[in-house]
């Protein structure tokens, strides 16, 4: 008999599938990474065409953003402060109430409470924004001119209060994984040397689990600076450089919403603020997430 | 809440169990466990695998509270008052009766931090230097100072694992107990660091009360005074077989299956 051939595959069909599918997996895997270069590449170029006629150091210096109007400016700064203003109070909400929905869920709750309250609290992040963006305008604001005479119909304080509440199940959600991950035999130490569950929870557990914390806050901070129909709606339309959360403002993305429901003309001047106040945003969240990665490192408690 | 009282000195008896049955929800995992531990005497618990053992060492200091199904009967007596009354903090029973577990287990802190934890949760209002006394004292006590003295402010965890077992020693310590629990607390480490701790707890009857768990045969009868042998009955529930001076329970057992266990035909 002849001595087989172990180069000539056994089934040739079934070698061609395998080879098939491989290729099909690693175009799946190029198209989000091409998608992603593509947007920060239009991102780019748009950017330029403005710096172009826009000079950089009226984009930076100037406290004043009128690119529709006829005495065009181009300051960004009272778009920034108006995106940092909300950002800020959405976080004064979803920071301690997510931490301590985190630490109850993880700590106190028992294994009923937790499997019922999680899945629940998780419904919030799934309510779309809009739905929030006119509970602020329509519910909330109204009740704030109750104790706040003084208060805008538009304002970033309501639309800043809502987004906290949106961020909370991140916060507590992702909070709470990394509280879990703690090993027990953590917990079983702090207890065996005396202290209540308060203890336990405070001193040993979140210490432990802060690099997951910080990770979990980053990332509401970053929906916060990218979330778009709740300040549309809430916050106002008006581009001012201040910090008082009673009047209207305009954040980055209520300016995108803005243009894009215009009709700016393409390739016209106000078209292409669009992409300088995009890579604003972008440059914000990029710095986020390497400020978060850092953060991560340096107070992260190894335990294992 | 209950006061547990001071030290009676006329009581010979550090922890004192009657009539003791742990049930995991309805299963009944030890039964009715008599038992005295004689105070600043290494007790150890020895048996196979699923005799309760574990299980009986974690009652003494309610550290079964946190199994949520886990419930005790019977009494147990720290200072003449039954820990498990109501009204019992377990708290405060668990900041008199420390523990030291099988795999180590440092808080991700500093060595310092850790030794110097107890101490903070309980609010003891020390100065800088009385707590650098007592962390020195703490690491001393459990013969890791010389070995650690000059990095304090590293992580526990950058420990072998004998030292970090040492580190978890001189936490327990650092709240001055009255009573040490070990389970297995030799399990995990090496023969070297192994008799390092067995010296250890020598040194440390002559200030506390140690009650160990080991299934090593060898180090129940060289470190323990006391040895008390548990053994899983018909209905799976384990119980105490025989208790006595650790000579008399290697040497000279009165019980069969004591006899059977330490000469090595099953477990």
């Amino acid at each position: 008999m002849a001595v087989t051939d172990l180069r000539k595959p056994i089934n040739p069909v079934r070698a061609i599938g395998e080879r098939i599918i491989q290729i099909a997996l690693l175009l799946a895997a190029a198209v989000s990474i091409f998608t992603t270069a593509g947007i920060v590449f239009s991102l780019i170029f748009e950017t330029i065409a403005f710096f172009s006629e826009v000079s950089i150091i009226e984009f930076l210096t100037d406290t004043e953003w009128t690119p529709l109007f006829a005495n065009q400016r181009f300051g960004i700064w009272p778009l920034v402060s108006a995106t940092v203003l909300t950002s800020a109070i959405a976080m004064v909400v979803a920071v301690p109430l997510g931490l301590i929905a985190a630490i109850f869920l993880s700590e106190f709750a028992n294994d009923r409470v937790r499997r019922t309250v999680k899945p629940l609290l998780e419904i919030l992040a799934g309510i779309p924004t809009v739905v929030y963006g006119y509970f602020a305008l329509t519910f909330l604001t109204p009740l704030l001119r109750n104790f706040i005479p003084t208060l805008s119909i538009f304002n970033s304080l309501s639309a800043g209060l809502i987004m906290g509440v949106m961020l909370i199940p991140i916060v507590a959600s992702l909070s709470e994984d990394a509280l879990s991950a703690v090993p027990n035999s953590l917990r079983e130490a702090a207890y065996g040397l005396g202290s209540t569950r308060f203890e336990v929870a405070v001193h040993v557990i979140l210490p432990a689990a802060i690099s997951g914390v910080i990770a979990s806050i980053v990332l509401a901070f970053s929906r916060a600076v990218g979330e778009t129909m709740i300040v549309a709606i809430a916050a106002g339309q008006n581009p001012r450089l201040t910090f008082d959360p009673t009047v209207p403002v305009m954040t980055m993305t209520s300016y995108i919403v803005q243009v894009s429901l215009g009709d700016t003309p393409y390739g016209s001047l106000s078209y292409h603020t669009l992409y300088a106040v995009g890579f604003t945003l972008f440059l914000f969240t990029f710095v986020l997430n390497i400020f978060s990665y850092w953060m991560v490192r340096k107070f992260r408690e190894v335990y294992d | 809440m209950t006061i547990i009282h001071e030290m009676d000195r006329s009581n010979p008896n550090a922890i004192e169990a009657r009539n003791m049955s742990v049930y995991y929800g309805s299963f009944r995992a030890v039964k009715n466990v008599n038992l005295a531990i004689e105070k600043n005497r290494i007790t150890a618990l020895i048996g196979p695998s699923g005799c309760g053992k574990s299980t009986v060492l974690r009652s003494f200091n309610r550290m079964n509270d946190l199994v949520a199904s886990a419930r005790v009967e019977g009494e147990i007596l720290f200072h003449g008052e039954n820990i498990y009354a109501p009204g019992v903090d377990p708290v405060n029973v668990r900041r008199r009766i420390g523990m030291v577990f099988q795999k180590p287990n440092p808080f991700p802190k500093s060595i310092y931090e850790n030794v110097a934890y107890g101490p903070r949760i309980n609010g003891w209002k020390l100065s800088k230097s009385q707590m650098d006394e007592l962390v020195e004292r703490s690491l001393r006590g459990a013969a890791l100072w010389d070995e650690v003295k000059d990095k304090l402010n590293q992580n526990g965890l950058s420990l072998s694992g004998g030292q970090q077992q040492r580190l978890c020693i001189a936490r327990a310590l650092a709240v001055e107990p009255e009573v040490i629990l070990m389970d297995e607390p030799c399990s995990a480490l090496d023969p070297i660091s192994t008799l390092k701790i067995e010296e250890l707890m020598f040194e440390l009857r002559q200030n506390y009360t140690i009650i160990i768990v080991t299934h090593n045969m060898q180090q129940a009868s060289r470190a323990s005074d006391y040895t008390a042998f548990f053994l899983m009955d018909s209905d799976r529930a384990g119980q105490l077989i025989e208790y006595g001076p650790t000579s008399q329970i290697f040497q000279n057992p009165k019980d069969e299956r004591t006899e059977q266990y330490i000469s090595g035909r099953f477990g």
